[in-house]
C-alpha cells in the first residue's frame, strides 16, 4: 500500500498503519492496524479472536459487547487506535485455560439462555460485568444490565434465567 | 426400545463451542480471504445508463470490478425461479448484477473485490453508476392502480393470480341469517436475523473442488444451483452451511446474487473470496415479507356459527417472484384454521412493486391468515354479543373430526388434510392459562383505580413437516462413535442435540457418544433445507428410520458372534446383550468392527474380523449379495403430506390513553406440536416466537416511501424489541401425535409467532374499544384511533 511520498510525507492517511499494543484476557497481543480499523475487526480478523460478533456496526445490538478495564462497550463503536495500551475481556477469557465452563457459561447451558449463539458473547460479558458489581442482582437490575443488547432466537425469557442462575453458581464457586 | 432421551430436557452438544466463543460463522474463517463490497442501486426504479468504474481503479487494494458485463454463459441470465406454479403466469426474477434496469432501492448493480472490506468499500464508492430514474411503484393500492408498472411486459403488475374454493362461498354467505363485511392488512417486516448473510468461496484446484460455505438455510439448494449455473459435475461443488446466526427464513431463499458471483469470483480470481453483508445491506436486499391486504366477506348464524367464508386478498411480493406465490398460498390455506368450515372461496393476486422480494419470514404468511381469520371472529362476536372464546368453540373442528380435509391443495401441492389435533383441548386450557372467564372482574378492578385493561384471543393451525424429504445416515465407527449425517441445515435450533437424542434412544447408546452434522453436502448430498417446521419431523425421522436399520444390522451381527437369536438381544449403554444376561455382550464398537471383512488388522481390535481370525463358510463371499461392509445406514423419510400442528395465545394487555402504548401484562401459549423431542428447546422456540410475534403487532414495520426508499433501514429506526419489549409467556402443552410419521411429531419452529397479532389487536380492542384493522400499531397511531373515538 502506498503511505509515503520519497520525501516522507504521508500521502494516503488510511495506508498508515499504527501498532496497537493491548492486553486481552490477560495476555499482551498487538496489532498493526490502520486508524480506521474498528477494535471488533481488530479482535476477529487481526488476532482471529473471532468470539466477538459483528450484528450492525452502528451500536445496536451489542453483539460486538467486549469489556474494556471492565466495562462493557460497543467494540464496533470503537477504534482499534482508541484502545492502545488497555486491558479487554472477550468472551475467549470466560472459560478457564483447560477449557472448562465459568459459572456464567455454565448457568446459560443449564437455562437455554442461547440457540444460534450469535448474540451470546456480549450476554455473557454483561453478566459476568453485572456479576462482579452486583454478587445477587434484583429483577430491575438484570434488566437494566440487559437491556440494551438484542436477541432474535431467545426472546430473552431463557437469557434472563440464565443470569439468575449464574449468580447462584458464581456464589456456590466462591463457597 | 425403552426410550431414555426422548422427550428429556437434554443441555445442548452446540453449547459448548457457542459459550466459549469458538462457534465456526461465516466471518469467523477466510481471514487471509479478499474482501467484496456491492455497488447497489440508490433508487427503486431506474434504467441503468452506464456505468464509470475508473476511479475505483485507483483505489489502493482494488483487485477487480464485475458487472453483468462480464458475467460469462448462464451466471448472465435471470436466476432461477425456484417455484414454478400454473397461476403464476407472470414469473420474474433477478440477474446476479443489475442488467438494464434496476428494481428496488439496494438491487445489486455492481460487485468490487478487494484486499479486504475496508479497501472493497472505498472502491465501490468511487463506482459511478449514470441512472435514469422510472416511475417506482410502491405499495399494493398504487400496485393495483397499475399507473406505472413494475416490469415494462407485466400488465397490472400482476404475477399471478389464484382462486381455491370449498363448497360454494357464495351461496351460503348469501343465505346466511348475518354478514358482515371487513378489510384487514399488515405491513411488511422482515426477518432480521443478528447474522446477516455471507459467502466464502474457495476454488480448491488440487482437488479440483468449488468449496462454498454461505450462511443459508439450505445447502443442497446452493449447491444445485451453482452447479447448475457454472455447468460443473455435481460432486465438484460442495456447500458447507457453518454455524448460522439465525436465519426465520430469509437465508432459506437461494441462490442470492451473492451465493453465484462469490464462488464465480474466487474460480476466476483463483483466491478465496468472502463477502459479509453489513446490516444496510440486509435491510435492502435480504428478503422481506408480510405485506398484504384482505377483503372479507363472511356469513353466520345467529350462534355465530360459520356458514360462509370469501376472502379477496392482495399480496405484495416485491420487485421478484423467486419463491413463486408460495407465500400467498399458505396464507389462503392457513387462513381456515381450526374451525369447521363447509364453504370458503379465497382469491388472491400477487403483485409486484418496487421493493426488496419478499420470500418467508417465519409463519410465512400464517399471521396474516390468521390476523384475518381471527379478527373476523371477532368481529362476529362483537356482532353478536356473545363471548369471543364461545364463538370460537361452537366452530371449532372436533377430536373426532380428523382427518378433515379441506378439498384444497396446500403449499406443498399436496391435498389440505388436517391429520389430527384437539382444538377443544387447547382451548379449554387456555381459557384455563390465561384467567379468560374471571377476565371481567380483573378488567373492572382496574377500570376502578383508571386503568384500562383488554384481553384478546387468537387461535392457529400451521401445517409442518412438508415434504419432499430429508435423509439421515447413521454410521458406528469402530471407535464406538456413531456419526449421525442429515443434509438440511441449522440456525439455533439445537439439531445436533435433538437428532442425537432420537438417534442413541433408537440404538441404546449414551448421547454423548453421538455426533451430528447438518448441512455439509459433502456428508450428505440429498436434502431439501430447513424451512416449514419441517426439520424435526422430516430429518428426525429419516434418522431414527437409519438408527433402526443399525440396529437390526447390529443385533444381526451380534448375534453370530454371541451364538445366540437376534430376539435375545438388547442394546444398552452401547452394548448388544443377550436380554437377561449382560455379562454376554459385544460392544457396539466390536460389532462395527466385525461388520467390515477385513484383510489388514489397523488395530489390535480389528484382528478379529480378519479373514484367518474365525472359520468361514467357503461357499459364502465375505460379503454377502444383500449387504454391505460396515456399521451403517442411510435411510430417508418423505411424508404423504403435511403433519398439522395447533395452538392458541391470548394475551392481556393495559393500554395507556394519554400516550397509546400498549403494555403486554400477561401472554398465555397453548401448544400441540405432538411428542416433544426436547422440551427445552420447544420452549425457547416458543419463546422467540412469541417475541417476534409481538415485536410485529408492536413495534417492527418496513417503512417506504413514495419513492421506494426504505426509511428505517438500521437498527435504529427498525424498532427490534429489547428485553423490556418482551413478555415472558406462560406456556403449557398439549400433544396429540401425528399418525402421519413413525415418531409422531409435529414442527414447533414458526408457531410462536403466528397469532400475535391477531391475539394482540383483539386485547387492544377490547380494552379501549378502537377497531384495530392493520398491524403493527404504533403509540401515536393508537392515540389517533382514541381521538377518533371520542370525537365521534
Amino acid at each position: 500500500m502506498t503511505a509515503m511520498r520519497k520525501d516522507g510525507e504521508v500521502v494516503n492517511p488510511v495506508a498508515v498503519d499504527h501498532e496497537v499494543v493491548v492486553t486481552v484476557n490477560g495476555v499482551t497481543r498487538s496489532a498493526r492496524v490502520p486508524a480506521r480499523r474498528l477494535l471488533s475487526d481488530m479482535l476477529r480478523h487481526d488476532l482471529r479472536l473471532t468470539g466477538t460478533h459483528v450484528g450492525c456496526e452502528h451500536g445496536v445490538c451489542g453483539a460486538c459487547t467486549v469489556l474494556l478495564e471492565g466495562e462493557p462497550i460497543r467494540s464496533c463503536l470503537t477504534f482499534a487506535v482508541m484502545v492502545d495500551g488497555a486491558r479487554i475481556t472477550t468472551v475467549e477469557g470466560l472459560a478457564a485455560p483447560d477449557g472448562e465452563l465459568g459459572p456464567v457459561q455454565r448457568a446459560f447451558r443449564e437455562c437455554h439462555g442461547l440457540q444460534c449463539g450469535f448474540c451470546t458473547p456480549g450476554f455473557l460479558l454483561l453478566t459476568t460485568e453485572l456479576l462482579t458489581r452486583s454478587p445477587e442482582p434484583g429483577e430491575d437490575e438484570i434488566a437494566e444490565a440487559l437491556g440494551g443488547n438484542l436477541c432474535r432466537c431467545t426472546g430473552y425469557v431463557n437469557i434472563v434465567r440464565s443470569v439468575r442462575r449464574a449468580a447462584e453458581l458464581a456464589k456456590e464457586q466462591l463457597s | 426400545m425403552t426410550t431414555q432421551w426422548f422427550g428429556e430436557r437434554v443441555e445442548r452438544r452446540e453449547d459448548q463451542r457457542l459459550l466459549t466463543g469458538a462457534g465456526r460463522f461465516l466471518d469467523d474463517s477466510g481471514h487471509d480471504a479478499l474482501g467484496v463490497a456491492f455497488v447497489r442501486s440508490p433508487h427503486a426504479h431506474a434504467r441503468i445508463i452506464g456505468i464509470d468504474v475508473a476511479e475505483a481503479l485507483d483505489v489502493d487494494g482494488l483487485v477487480a470490478v464485475y458487472t453483468w458485463d462480464d458475467l460469462p454463459g448462464r451466471l448472465a441470465d435471470p436466476l432461477p425461479l425456484l417455484i414454478p406454479h400454473p397461476d403464476l403466469t407472470h414469473p420474474r426474477t433477478q440477474y446476479a448484477l443489475a442488467h438494464e434496469e434496476v428494481n428496488h432501492v439496494g438491487e445489486p448493480v455492481a460487485m468490487v473485490v478487494a484486499d479486504d472490506r475496508y479497501a472493497a468499500e472505498d472502491a465501490a464508492e468511487r463506482v459511478v453508476v449514470d441512472y435514469e430514474p422510472l416511475p417506482p411503484v410502491v405499495g399494493i393500492r398504487a400496485a393495483r392502480s397499475a399507473e406505472h408498472l413494475v416490469h415494462h411486459d407485466v400488465p397490472g403488475n400482476v404475477a399471478a393470480v389464484t382462486t381455491q374454493e370449498l363448497g360454494d362461498a357464495r351461496a351460503a354467505i348469501a343465505a346466511a341469517p348475518q354478514v358482515l363485511e371487513l378489510d384487514l392488512a399488515m405491513e411488511r417486516s422482515l426477518s432480521s436475523p443478528l447474522e446477516g448473510r455471507g459467502v466464502h468461496a474457495r476454488w480448491d484446484a488440487d482437488d479440483q473442488r468449488l468449496r462454498i460455505r454461505t450462511s443459508t438455510q439450505t445447502s443442497t439448494g446452493v449447491r444445485a444451483a451453482v452447479a447448475n449455473i457454472f455447468g460443473l459435475p455435481d460432486v465438484a461443488v460442495e456447500v458447507i452451511t457453518p454455524d448460522v446466526g439465525g436465519g426465520f427464513g430469509t437465508k432459506v431463499l437461494h441462490p442470492y446474487p451473492e451465493e453465484v458471483l462469490v464462488p464465480w469470483a474466487a474460480r476466476v480470481l483463483g483466491r478465496e473470496v468472502k463477502w459479509v453483508e453489513d446490516r444496510y445491506e440486509h435491510f435492502v436486499s435480504a428478503t422481506h415479507e408480510r405485506g398484504q391486504e384482505h377483503h372479507v366477506r363472511v356469513g353466520f348464524d345467529d350462534d355465530g356459527t360459520i356458514l360462509g367464508l370469501e376472502v379477496e386478498f392482495w399480496h405484495d411480493t416485491g420487485a421478484y417472484t423467486p419463491y413463486g406465490i408460495v407465500l400467498p398460498i399458505i396464507t389462503a390455506t392457513q387462513l381456515p384454521g381450526p374451525y369447521r368450515h363447509r364453504h370458503y372461496r379465497v382469491t388472491f393476486t400477487s403483485l409486484y412493486t418496487n421493493t426488496v422480494t419478499c420470500t418467508p419470514y417465519r409463519g410465512a404468511g400464517r399471521p396474516q391468515g390468521c390476523f384475518v381469520m381471527e379478527r373476523t371472529i371477532d368481529r362476529i362476536a362483537e356482532q353478536l354479543g356473545l363471548d369471543r372464546a364461545e364463538v370460537r368453540a361452537r366452530n371449532l373442528i372436533g377430536p373426532d373430526e380428523f382427518p378433515y380435509d379441506f378439498g384444497m391443495t396446500f403449499q406443498d401441492g399436496r391435498p389440505l388434510v388436517y391429520d389430527s389435533g384437539d382444538y377443544p383441548a387447547v382451548l379449554e386450557r387456555l381459557r384455563d392459562l390465561v384467567g379468560w372467564d374471571g377476565f371481567a372482574a380483573e378488567r373492572d378492578a382496574a377500570a376502578a383505580e383508571g386503568r384500562h385493561l383488554g384481553i384478546g384471543l387468537a387461535c392457529y393451525v400451521e401445517g409442518t413437516g412438508v415434504g419432499p424429504y430429508e435423509g439421515g445416515h447413521v454410521h458406528v465407527e469402530t471407535n464406538g462413535r456413531v456419526m449421525v449425517a442429515t443434509g438440511l441445515t441449522s440456525q439455533g435450533q439445537g439439531h445436533e442435540t435433538v437428532f442425537a437424542q432420537i438417534v442413541a434412544d433408537e440404538l441404546g447408546v449414551d448421547i454423548a457418544d453421538v455426533f451430528v452434522t447438518t448441512g455439509d453436502t459433502r456428508r450428505f448430498p440429498y436434502a431439501v433445507g430447513t424451512y416449514a417446521s419441517r426439520a424435526a419431523v422430516m430429518s428426525g425421522n429419516a434418522v431414527a428410520l437409519a438408527a433402526r436399520q443399525v440396529r437390526a444390522k447390529a443385533i444381526r451381527i451380534a448375534a453370530e458372534a454371541l451364538e445366540a437369536a437376534p430376539a435375545d438381544l438388547d442394546i444398552e449403554s452401547g452394548v448388544v446383550h443377550v436380554r437377561g444376561t449382560p455379562s454376554r455382550g459385544i460392544p457396539l464398537a466390536q460389532v462395527a468392527v466385525l461388520s467390515n471383512p477385513l484383510r489388514y488388522a489397523f488395530s489390535k481390535e480389528a484382528q478379529a474380523a480378519t479373514q484367518f481370525a474365525s472359520p468361514a463358510d467357503p461357499d459364502m463371499p465375505p460379503v454377502p449379495e444383500d449387504d454391505e461392509p460396515g456399521l451403517e445406514a442411510r435411510d430417508y423419510y418423505s411424508p404423504v403430506r403435511s403433519t398439522f400442528a395447533s395452538g392458541m395465545h391470548a394475551a392481556v394487555v393495559e393500554v395507556d390513553p394519554d400516550t397509546g402504548t400498549v403494555d403486554v401484562v400477561r401472554y398465555a401459549v397453548v401448544h400441540d406440536c405432538g411428542p416433544l423431542i426436547n422440551p427445552m428447546i420447544v420452549e425457547g422456540q416458543i419463546h422467540g416466537g412469541v417475541a417476534q410475534g409481538v415485536a410485529g403487532a408492536l413495534y417492527e414495520r418496513l417503512a417506504y416511501d413514495d419513492s421506494g426508499n426504505l426509511n428505517n433501514a438500521s437498527f435504529m429506526d427498525f424498532l427490534m424489541p429489547y428485553l423490556s419489549e418482551v413478555p415472558t409467556p406462560a406456556v403449557a402443552h398439549i400433544e396429540t401425535p401425528s399418525p402421519l410419521n413413525p415418531l409422531g411429531i409435529k414442527g414447533a419452529g414458526e408457531a410462536g409467532v403466528i397469532p400475535g397479532s391477531a391475539c394482540l389487536a383483539a386485547a387492544i380492542e377490547d380494552a379501549v374499544g378502537v377497531r384495530i384493522d392493520r398491524m403493527p400499531i404504533s403509540p401515536p397511531e393508537l392515540w389517533a384511533l382514541l381521538g377518533e373515538r371520542v370525537a365521534t
